[in-house]
């Protein structure tokens, strides 16, 4: 299979920090590529380097097949881009930004217009289009920015956290286009803070932090790796949580820890787990608050792979 | 490359419309400047609104255009901080063409702004004298004007941190230019050390061709009609030799 990116021994600094302290990515072509950490471990500046927006100070990286510094404007004939921030212009409406786009990308006028209904019919904006898109919901811009990335059908599609402070049911929705996009063809590589998501639609994950990669897999593997899934309990009376502690010792991987006062969670190796302790809550008698089973958190992912939460790695 | 510059320059343009400050930049604020110091103080200067009116409005013309050619700065170190630009850069256009639409879209509106000066002025009393071929001479060298002088606020977009820093440095930069001038009263007037400023000001300059060329009056800092006009095209060339490569560098840097 032909890799759609392709990137080696990236390097870059700014100023004191070290962004990418050489990273490589593989995409392989329609794949989605998800690539998870914390805020400042160096999606951004990947992303921006893979989308020629910024050189890198030492590495290669090839999208399509070509040089992403020195074939800067072919790349950019292949690429879309949808940043962490919605760069659609506030006061030009739906369909204007998208026209532009669709002109700068050197479709006539009216093939532009045609192309901009398309794009606001799929992503649900018809309604929306001749509204100033400063009078759009977070949802929207969102929506918009994907579709404005989508205009020159590229076969590389760049999402910097998509789905960041967007409420569940959004999300939903942009994952929905994401899924649209790939079954079309498209390779995707989306940056993500968020284990859940990069599990809901990438085929690989690379986990980074600091510049570097700490862990390349498919969701499946990493999660292996991570210990699978978390059982959350929430006791009805404290007094219950040692009894609680010792029926999760018995089914989970690692010694439970307390997040809250009233609550305990541990990595479980398979989703049986989850009726061995209903099971057992009900011999025993034991009432629950609640009771979930839930993929870990970025912290909880950071410290199964480096024994450190994010933020003792921040201060170290 | 002028395909995209002309694409990019029309959402210049859409966005003025949209924006009622830019809009108003243009149209009600070079009115309203023309009413306060023609009917205000007019009487006060000239002795009469009718005789102020062919005295100052040259020098509105000049003021309005100045400040609006500062805008350019300001607007484009807002579609940096929006990411605007991150989405033009991902795109297979030249590196140039969002800079050149900004500069092609602010000679619309200088256009609209002279125009509704003009108008203005008419109605309320300007008489133009001079033959057409002077008046068009005089729009065109106060856009020349404007286009060399906005290099200067392309920099100053480029360097500054927030679009707010790059207004409050403008500013600080135009006033003196704009009122250290004899935009509004003739330079003999003045105390002498600040007609020393006001003659080798080279917004004097511009002034004194736009009043020579509407007006048919000029000689106020001693120079000909001829004289001025070259003194003004002298500085667009030295503001382009000088800015234009600075305002290119910082762009390129950024962008």
């Amino acid at each position: 299979m032909t890799k759609a990116i392709e990137a080696h021994g990236l390097t870059k600094r700014f100023g004191k920090t070290q962004a990418l302290a050489g990273i490589d990515l593989e995409v392989d072509e329609g794949r989605v590529l998800g690539v998870l950490g914390p805020n400042g471990a160096g999606k951004t500046t990947a992303v921006r380097i893979l989308a020629t927006l910024l050189k890198p100070d030492s590495g290669t990286a090839l999208v399509s097949g070509r040089d992403v510094v020195h074939q800067a404007k072919e790349v950019r004939r292949t690429i879309g881009l949808t940043g962490q921030y919605a760069s659609v212009d506030e006061d030009l409406t739906g369909v204007q930004n998208l026209v532009m786009i669709g002109q700068l990308l050197d479709l006539s006028t009216k093939q532009a217009k045609v192309r901009a209904d398309e794009l606001l019919a799929e992503f649900d904006l018809t309604d929306a289009g001749r509204r100033l898109t400063k009078t759009y919901s977070g949802g929207m811009r969102r929506r918009l920015d994907l579709a404005a990335s989508l205009i020159g059908r590229p076969d590389v599609v760049f999402l910097d956290e998509p789905t960041t402070g967007l409420d569940p049911a959004k999300r939903d929705d942009v994952w929905g286009m994401i899924r649209m996009l790939v079954k079309q063809g498209t390779t995707v590589l989306l940056t993500t803070q968020y284990l859940e998501e990069a599990d809901a639609l990438a085929n690989e994950i690379t986990v980074i932090d600091h510049g570097k990669v700490i862990a390349h897999d498919t969701p499946q593997g990493l999660k292996r790796q991570l210990g699978g899934q978390t059982l959350d309990v929430r006791a009805a009376s404290p007094a219950d949580l040692p009894h609680i502690r010792e029926l999760l010792v018995s089914v989970g991987t690692r010694e439970p820890e307390q997040p809250s006062p009233d609550q305990l969670s541990v990595p479980v190796r398979d989703d049986g787990a989850l009726t061995t302790v209903v099971a057992a809550l009900a011999q025993e008698k034991i009432s629950v608050a609640e009771l979930s089973l839930r993929l870990p958190s970025l912290d909880e992912v950071f410290y199964s792979l480096t024994g450190k939460t994010v933020s003792e790695e921040g201060a170290a | 490359m002028i395909r995209d510059s002309l694409i990019l320059a029309k959402r210049t343009v859409t966005k003025m419309f949209r924006n009622p400050e830019q809009f108003v930049d243009v149209t009600v604020q070079p009115i309203i400047m023309t009413v306060i110091f023609v009917f205000i103080f007019g009487g006060a200067i000239a002795g009469s609104t009718g005789k102020y009116v062919e005295f100052a409005l040259p020098g509105i013309i000049v003021q309005t255009i100045m400040f609006t050619s500062l805008t350019i700065g300001v607007n484009l170190n807002t579609d940096i901080q929006k990411g605007v630009f991150d989405r033009f850069r991902s795109l297979p256009i030249a590196r140039s063409a969002p800079l050149f639409g900004a500069v092609l879209g602010d000679i619309v509106r200088h256009s609209i702004a002279i125009t509704v000066t003009l108008v203005f002025g008419a109605i309320i009393g300007f008489e133009f004298v001079t033959p057409w071929w002077h008046v068009a001479l005089a729009i065109v060298l106060i856009i020349g004007f404007a286009v060399s002088l906005c290099w200067v606020s392309v920099l100053i977009g480029m360097l500054a941190r927030s679009s707010g820093a790059v207004q409050g440095i403008s500013f600080l930069i135009v006033f003196p230019l704009t009122f250290g001038s004899s935009t509004f009263v003739p330079a003999s007037t003045l105390p002498t050390w600040l007609q020393g400023w006001v003659s080798i000001n080279p917004v004097t300059h511009v002034i004194e061709s736009m009043r020579g060329l509407l007006t048919g009056n000029t000689g106020v800092v001693g120079d000909t009609l001829t004289g001025q006009v070259l003194w003004v095209i002298a500085s667009c060339v030295a503001l382009v030799a000088i800015f234009f490569p600075l305002a290119t560098w910082a762009y390129r840097r950024k962008i």
